[in-house]
């Protein structure tokens, strides 16, 4: 058996029998010897797309997500897609070729240190140096990928490596001593965390995409009815709680509800479970939270701490975690539900949810276009987002009921990653409808994959709102920049429903109310790929938190009740 | 309030993990006034000190995001009080005169230093010690002329019984 051969056996023992990559010069071995294997391989267009692809793939699954890429140039392409991994802890392993290893320091064609490259944005790399040892490398890379906080890891192997003999395919792994994540939470911490819990009044839980690493949506929606309390969520926190339940506070932050970032600043105590409160989560750290004992509850230590002060660290798997503190609150019969703090976060939250219809507009208005989305699909079909103003008025406005269903690239804020990602989730959930809402900025920078989806055959949905500008970095320059609006604007190229057309793909312009949910209607029901360039409102702004501000202070909100 | 920490770490002795280590005090934006690797007392293991300067807060994330790399191995900081820290200068004088000469070798013996070559244009000295010691030394040499100059940063070990 050759190294390939081991790497492809490793990946199919360990259930990774999907994988994105794109062929070059030093993993030709490699792909010859896919080219037997019962891999199943997915030939994309850009080697950036094959990391989205995997990420999308994992985070809608759950399960890692493998790409592939050939070195230098190749291996490069798969930087912007590892970097997105790592900043939202999703469990993906990149296998890249590198030049044989007689030549690595000598510039070799296509050579490049990708080890040094990728180690900032990785949560571990390694380049193999013998063959007899991929086995146990590939089982410990996905070992580290998907334990703990997840995060990317790649896999540098040089050509030479891959079409070496094994001595034998030893299956084991390598010694990660210094690798033991906390998955229990201390003892102590969590009963002082259920202590703060009984004596607090009013209770607001912050949850973030930890809980959904950790599969803990049942426990924390478990948690927060015992206590009555609000939830909150954080972008990668969508889809932890039904949206539309009366205790979920929808998204805070930079782009979050009123309701939501105000009822967290009134606070006594809160919950804050798998996020790293980010600075546009907080706003300005001065004036979050002021009142509030904060538990904070986190796999890895490091985020404890790091941006807003806790008063009751828990380091530990979510789940793990969460069944301890139900546990304890169940021993004592609390009741929270009188307390002042229901009633008025109940009456406070029913008023100022997002208006979305506005059916009497001339220019159709992305809240429109979201509604109508929101009323042709189902719980299970999964949304992707790109990034910018199309992504932050379905974080904002979109109601999500199910975990993994809201996929969107959040601490990197990548564009061009809601396509490719759709591409991934589709691929791994073929059963469960997918619907990419993107911009028209961020759909050109990966539109090549339309490709793959045609030559694959993964039909998915593909919304494209086109307002002709770089809507979010337009808004800033509407609301601080005196409207000076350098170059955001796109003007009018491509037509994106030629371009749809060029790829063998299905495609539609949309102008109007009511067309939206036709298309869409019209498009799930062919179980063929669709797109769709709706065509918004350039002027309509989202509501926001300025620059530097604490989060009370949202201008621009329009909501149902015009309150 | 910003001090010196010691902090000493167990870690796979490896190629790149001192670039995991540096590029992880870059990024974050860590400083490091010294930094030292060698071999420990377990095979296949080296020991980094890193001496840095930071408030508390920051201290608290150095240990904490180093313990996250996976060759890192172990992390501690160490009592600046309780901790022996050494580092080895080599230095390399003109010695013009009769007077240089003896003046350099005097001083050498009052440190406890190693006079390590002698030509009959320069010497090669040796002193280890704590950095006070070694900078009061410096000191009094660089009137005499240093020519070259080369420090190790210090390494250290607590003197605690457990670690």
């Amino acid at each position: 058996m050759k190294g390939g051969q081991a790497l492809i056996k490793s990946l199919i023992n360990l259930g990774a029998d999907t994988v994105f990559g794109y062929p070059g010069g030093q993993v030709i071995p490699l792909y010859d010897m896919i080219y037997d294997s019962d891999l199943n391989h997915i030939l994309v267009r850009h080697e950036q797309c094959a990391a989205h692809a995997a990420d999308g793939f994992a985070r809608a699954s759950g399960k890692v997500g493998v790409c592939i890429a050939t070195s230098g140039p190749g291996a490069t392409n798969l930087v912007t897609g590892l970097s997105t991994s790592y900043m939202d802890s999703t469990p993906v392993i990149a296998i890249t070729g590198q030049v044989p290893g007689h030549l690595i320091g000598n510039d070799a064609f296509q050579e490049s240190d990708i080890i040094g490259i990728t180690m900032p944005i990785t949560k571990h790399n390694i380049q193999i140096n013998n063959q007899n040892m991929i086995p146990a490398y590939i089982n410990s890379a996905f070992e580290i990928a998907s334990t703990g906080r997840p995060g990317p890891v790649l896999i540098d192997i040089p050509k030479n490596i891959q079409e070496a003999e094994l001595d034998e395919y030893n299956d084991g792994k390598i010694n990660l001593e210094g690798y033991k994540p906390t998955k229990k939470g201390h003892k102590m911490q969590i009963k002082r965390a259920y202590e703060t819990i009984l004596k607090s009044e009013k209770i607001v839980i912050l949850a973030g995409g930890g809980i959904i690493l950790a599969n803990a949506t049942n426990e924390l929606n478990k948690l927060a009815k015992l206590i009555s309390a609000p939830v909150a969520t954080t972008l990668m926190g969508k889809g932890i709680i039904d949206e539309s339940d009366e205790s979920s506070l929808g998204m805070i932050g930079m782009h979050g509800r009123r309701a939501s970032n105000n009822l967290v600043n009134e606070c006594d105590c809160l919950i804050a479970i798998g996020c790293r409160f980010s600075d546009r989560t907080t706003g300005k750290l001065d004036e979050f939270i002021p009142d509030a004992k904060v538990i904070h509850i986190d796999i890895d230590p490091a985020e404890i701490g790091k941006n807003v002060n806790v008063d009751i660290p828990i380091v530990g798997d979510a789940k793990i975690v969460l069944e301890s503190l139900i546990k304890l609150l169940e021993s004592k019969k609390i009741n929270k539900s009188n307390l002042p703090w229901v009633n008025y976060y109940k009456t406070k939250n029913k008023k100022g949810r997002p208006q979305i219809s506005f059916e009497d507009d001339e220019l159709l208005k992305p809240q429109q276009v979201l509604k109508e989305l929101s009323e042709v699909i189902n719980k299970d079909t999964i949304i992707t987002t790109d990034v910018g103003q199309n992504q932050m008025w379905m974080a904002y406005a979109f109601k999500s009921s199910k975990p993994r269903t809201f996929i969107s690239s959040g601490g990197a804020g990548t564009m061009g990653f809601g396509f490719p990602a759709a591409m991934g989730a589709k691929v791994a959930l073929p059963e469960s409808d997918v619907v990419s809402v993107c911009g028209d900025g961020g759909f050109l920078m990966s539109c090549q994959d339309l490709a793959t989806v045609k030559e694959e055959d993964i039909p998915f949905i593909t919304c494209i709102l086109n307002n002709n500008y770089l809507g979010m970095v337009a808004q800033w320059q509407r609301l601080f920049y005196n409207e000076r609006m350098s170059h955001t604007y796109l003007g009018t190229t491509p037509d994106f429903v030629k371009l749809g057309e060029a790829f063998g793909i299905n495609s539609e312009r949309i102008e109007k109310v009511g067309e939206t949910k036709e298309a869409l209607k019209k498009a799930l029901k062919t179980g063929e790929h669709t797109l769709l360039e709706i065509v918004i409102d350039p002027n309509e702004l989202l509501p926001m938190v300025p620059p530097g501000e604490g989060i009370n202070n949202i201008v621009g909100e329009k909501s149902e009740d015009g309150d | 309030m910003n001090k010196n920490h010691i902090i000493s770490t167990l870690v796979k002795h490896e190629s790149g993990v001192l670039q995991r280590v540096s590029g992880l005090f870059t990024r974050r934006g860590f400083n490091i006034e010294s930094i030292t690797v060698g071999e420990s007392e377990i095979d296949g293991l080296a020991r980094m000190t890193i001496i840095s300067h930071g408030d508390e807060k920051s201290l608290e994330q150095m240990l904490k995001q180093l313990n996250k790399l996976i060759d890192v191995i172990k992390v501690r900081d160490l009592n600046v009080e309780t901790t022996i820290k050494r580092e080895l200068c080599l230095i390399k004088m003109s010695t013009p005169t009769e007077k240089v000469r003896s003046e350099i070798i005097q001083y050498t013996q009052i440190f406890g230093g190693k006079i390590l070559d002698a030509t009959s244009e320069d010497f090669i000295i040796e002193i280890t010690g704590d950095s006070d010691k070694i900078n009061s030394f410096l000191d009094l040499m660089r009137p005499l002329n240093i020519k070259k100059l080369s420090r190790t940063g210090p390494t250290a070990m607590s003197k605690s019984t457990r670690c």
